[in-house]
């Protein structure tokens, strides 16, 4: 009441809030205070078992609550809302349905391994939570800072989960590493922003679309130089060559199971707001952003598959497989049409739900070994395939997904970004991504020979092998069950969509962006 | 569903309950016998499509279309001519005989498994007549073989499983741009996005997006088949895979190149075909010639079938491109009859492998003295291989090199060195293998009846094709003079094809 009326006396005029418009951010919001609530409220003892069906239920609400949108959007419920600052579309109510399949599958995969380290605390699940509504705000943002305070909600939240592990020496570097890097390349989002207000007048991306389509701009420094900031901020958030550096240091540094959540939905939120970004704001623009695109699409696609090569540590092997596909991603956005867009966001879900189940794989590989959730080299998988058959099968599906194996969505999502760029007559980019994808095969290939063979270069490296596994600390096995049920899930999708694509194709379809 | 998607369907949900089979530990074999039933359905089912099959009537037959996935207008369209027909009739019987091939395996599971999968593939390759469907089983099909090569193969078997991956690969990614290229030239013409094949030959295309694109088709084509200079993977892969994986990719794998450059280059890039033609030609007689000579100064026998291979399929390029009734005809009934010897040369070198551990004839002497009856097998299959006449190697050989006669008379004459060069490196090392006294030899045991059994209906078949090849010739005919008109019935776009007015002179 007080509150109020101190409002009231203010001179500022609060925009009438439409909570339908933000209703998944507030679910899984209140998920996360929920969680705490409790924990707060229960006494000394943790209950690890209500914290996951709270977040599980929040994810699983908010999915549900964005398909409803997505049903909606389809007519002309497609709004603008909260001033014109966020954005109630086919495209967020996708992106929505896509950050709760990541969040599901986090939530699955992720908590057996922290919880040994960190205890039953409700941590993991709250920074999780939190994370998944940073980057829905990033692909409801209509505005510039709306999407800054989305991709800082997600960074920090990152950081955290990246940094579990303190005590370890790697851990902490990819912790530091990723959060100023990761600060930096806010800031120099931040600067973009201010460039781009400065040159058109407005954060507002519809206001700025608004502006450039009305007026020519006669020098046009400014804008160029904030179009780069911004896009050297989403580049870093990316992972796209050249802005790549921290990835692999990070990925390897985090704990495993966090490391696909982080790679997924990061991406997911990056990659929503650059397309809304490029696309409504400075769609007239295209001429001008279009050549940095498709450049760090190539430098990404090519480099990231060149770089893997040369790695003999899995989860840096995954960083870089994770830069081509950012580039992939990229060369979606690069081409622009609205079905390269749908397109893109089918790579997006594909690559998301793909990416997560891999690292999740890899969790459960290092757990069986014994050995804690760092880094992991090839040499560790050796003779896998003999020990654990059903593991390494899977995970050998899982990464040949990820090469674009037949019948995986792997597949399709590089095909439909081929499609997308074929479309617009760009045959020889596609050429190159296609050259690149066949460079990247040799180092998936890699991870699945390292499983399948080496019962007989492991007596020669027998020793290596034995001091590698000595070296790690000792940590008694867990029943990984619930990290199995995602793992599964996530097989299970990428399988049968890929075999029976419609359905997702249909939806992806249905997000149109609006503006 | 129709017998072509049953051929499709039978060896996938088989692949796909393989990994569910559990079975106690002394009764795994089992497995090894649910694979065999498969694979004898298989070639049931294949047989029955043979008996049902229309030989007088040209165009597909067997057809089923249904939507697949709307939004890239991509069908499940299959479909069989002539060609599919006996190229299907290979796989079943190569798949059966692989099958029973394979030996001293832990746990079949995963062979069986992955052979299943594999014979899934190829079957969906040779009866899509989807481009997109296309693609999906010609890449699916190297997953299967590169688990056969790494998993249970020899020596260096890793880097040679890689190696064959990435460089497939890499062709079928070019192949894959074209196709998308293609459908959205169609597109914009038409505006009927579609991936089927019938609609797809009726797009105008200038002539330097047909040269590209024939290009971009044949990368992937020439590298599976393999056609020099894109060949150096198929040595190490052959040497390296395991017997039955090897009948496979010799026999099977590689006829998805030659079909491929059938039913898709010429089909779609007719004038572009014609136009150049004399580049495939020289190619392939290169690929003959080389294929001969680094044959006749290989010491290991796996090897020189290999390379011997490499040869033999530079023929069926030959044939293809001479564009006559009787070259295209004679480069289909090669394919299978290349199908038959190769798989039989490799079993044979099976069995040498396992009694001896060595392929190198160098080691080897003396064989005929201790096995005859192995022997005169070997000598069998050898002969076929070269040419003889009355064995199956003959008749296609000798109808390629007529056809190529007709229109291209120097490469025939080039090619037939290959012919002679192919009996000289065949013999010596037959010679010295087999006959080469070699004293304090290890023993060498003469062939058992289960390892005769095995190779029996491949030289029936070998025989038996060579003396009466009318079954076969005759369902291959009208499809291989309907591809050849069409090729030479297409107006040239532009100026691409003026170059070659003689050639076309010269056929009518």
């Amino acid at each position: 009441m007080i509150f109020a009326n101190v409002l009231s006396q203010l001179p500022i005029a609060l925009p009438a809030i439409s909570y339908r418009a933000v209703a998944p951010e507030l679910v899984l919001f209140g998920g996360a205070l929920l969680i705490l609530l409790v924990s707060a409220t229960t006494g000394r003892k943790e209950h690890p078992g209500l914290y996951r069906a709270i977040a599980l239920a929040a994810a699983v609400v908010e999915g549900g609550f964005s398909g409803y949108q997505l049903y909606l959007a389809q007519g002309a419920k497609a709004s603008l809302a909260v001033a014109g600052s966020i954005a109630y579309d086919g495209f967020s109510a996708f992106a929505g349905i896509v950050v709760a399949a990541v969040l599901i599958l986090g939530i699955l995969i992720g908590p057996g391994f922290v919880q040994r380290i960190a205890g039953d605390g409700p941590e993991y699940l709250v920074l999780v939570l939190v994370s998944a509504m940073g980057a829905l705000v990033m692909a409801q943002g209509e505005d510039l800072i709306v999407i800054f305070i989305g991709l800082e909600i997600l960074s920090i939240a990152l950081y955290v989960l990246v940094g579990y592990r303190i005590g370890d020496g790697l851990a902490r570097e990819a912790a530091f590493k990723y959060f100023i890097l990761g600060g930096f390349s806010s800031a120099i989002f931040l600067y973009g922003t201010a460039l781009v207000y400065g040159a058109t007048g407005s954060t507002n991306l519809a206001k700025i679309a608004n502006f450039l389509s009305v007026n020519v701009l006669v020098h046009n420094g400014v804008l160029l130089f904030g179009l780069a900031l911004l896009l050297l901020g989403f580049g870093f958030k990316v992972s796209a060559v050249p802005f790549h550096l921290w990835s692999p240091d990070v990925y390897q540094g985090a704990p495993t199971s966090v490391t696909g959540y982080m790679a997924a939905m990061a991406k997911v939120g990056a990659f929503a707001a650059l397309i809304r970004v490029f696309d409504v704001a400075f769609g007239s623009q295209i001429t001008l952003w279009r050549p940095i695109v498709v450049g760090l699409a190539i430098l990404s696609m090519l480099f990231g598959a060149l770089f893997a090569l040369r790695q003999r540590e899995l989860k840096k092997i995954l960083a870089y497989s994770s830069i081509n596909h950012a580039g992939f991603i990229l060369l979606g956005v690069y081409a622009g049409t609205a079905a390269a867009i749908s397109n893109t966001l089918f790579y997006l879900v594909a690559y998301a739900v793909i990416v997560v189940g891999t690292f999740g794989l890899v969790s459960i590989i290092q757990d069986s070994l014994g050995v804690v959730e760092g880094s992991c080299s090839l040499d560790q998988l050796r003779g896998l395939a003999r020990s654990r058959p059903a593991l390494a099968t899977v995970t050998a599906i899982m990464v040949l997904a990820q090469a674009g194996a037949p019948f995986t969505t792997g597949f399709l999502a590089k095909f439909s970004i081929i499609v997308s760029v074929v479309e617009i007559r760009e045959y020889w980019i596609a050429v190159v991504a296609m050259i690149s994808a066949a460079i990247a095969v040799a180092f998936y290939l890699r991870i699945v020979l390292a499983m399948f063979r080496g019962e007989q270069e492991q007596e020669v490296e027998g020793e290596r092998v034995l001091a590698i596994q000595g070296a790690a600390t000792e940590i008694p096995g867990r029943r990984p069950a619930l990290a199995w049920i995602g793992v599964s899930l996530s097989l299970l999708f990428t399988i049968g969509f890929g075999v029976f694509p419609q359905p997702l194709l249909d939806l992806a379809a249905r997000a149109h962006i609006i503006g | 569903m129709g017998y072509l998607d049953w051929l499709i369907a039978v060896p996938a949900v088989g692949a796909l309950a393989v990994p569910f089979i559990s079975l106690p530990e002394e009764r795994r074999n089992l497995v090894r016998g649910f694979g065999l039933a498969i694979s004898l359905v298989e070639l049931v089912l294949a047989a029955v499509v043979g008996i049902k099959f229309n030989p007088h009537a040209t165009g597909y037959q067997f057809v089923t279309n249904v939507h697949w996935i709307g939004s890239f207008g991509v069908s499940w369209f299959l479909g069989a001519d002539g060609i599919t027909l006996v190229l299907i009739l290979l796989t079943a019987l190569l798949f059966v005989i692989a099958m029973f091939a394979m030996k001293g395996v832990k746990d079949f599971r995963a062979y069986v498994g992955w052979m299943l999968l594999l014979e899934a593939a190829c079957m969906g390759s040779f009866t899509s007549l989807d481009l997109f469907a296309f693609f999906v089983f010609f890449e699916l099909t190297l997953i299967p073989s590169y688990f056969l090569i790494a998993d249970f193969g020899m020596g260096a078997s890793g880097r040679a499983a890689v190696k064959f991956f990435v460089y497939t690969f890499a062709g079928s990614a070019l192949l894959l741009v074209g196709i998308v290229s293609l459908v959205f030239i169609h597109d914009s013409e038409t505006h009927h996005l579609t991936f089927s094949l019938p609609a797809l030959m009726n797009t105008h295309l200038s002539g330097t997006t047909q040269l590209l694109l024939f290009l971009a088709f044949t990368a992937a084509f020439a590298v599976k088949t393999p056609i020099f200079p894109f060949h150096t993977w198929s040595p190490d892969a052959y040497r390296a895979a395991p017997i039955p994986a090897v009948v496979m990719l010799a026999g099977v794998m590689a006829k998805l190149g030659s079909y491929g450059i059938i039913r898709f280059d010429l089909e779609l890039f007719p004038s572009t075909a014609r136009s150049l033609a004399w580049l495939m030609l020289t190619l392939a007689v290169i690929g003959i010639l080389y294929g001969a000579v680094v044959a006749a100064g290989e010491r290991d026998l796996g090897r020189l079938v290999a390379y011997s291979s490499l040869s033999h399929m530079g023929f069926i390029v030959l044939g293809i491109f001479a564009f006559t009734t009787e070259g295209m005809s004679g480069s289909i009934l090669q394919m299978v009859n290349h199908g038959i010897y190769t798989a039989a040369l490799f079993l044979f070198l099976g069995m040498i492998y396992e009694r001896r551990g060595t392929l190198d004839v160098g080691k080897l002497g003396g064989l005929q003295k201790r096995a005859p009856i192995f022997a005169a097998m070997f000598m069998l299959v050898v002969m076929a291989s070269v040419g003889l006449p009355g064995l199956n190697g003959f008749v296609g050989e000798f109808l390629i090199l007529l056809g190529t006669f007709i229109t291209h008379r120097w490469w025939a004459v080039a090619a037939v060195a290959g012919v002679v060069a192919s009996a000289v490196y065949m013999l010596w090392a037959y010679q010295r293998a087999f006959h080469r006294s070699q004293a304090d030899a290890p023993p060498f045991g003469e062939i058992r009846l289960k390892e005769a059994l095995l190779v029996a209906p491949l030289l029936a078949l070998i025989v038996l094709l060579g003396v009466y090849p009318a079954p076969l010739l005759s369902r291959i005919g009208p499809t291989a003079s309907s591809v050849v008109q069409h090729v030479l019935a297409a107006k040239a776009p532009g100026a691409a094809a003026a170059s070659l007015p003689a050639v076309v002179k010269g056929v009518k």
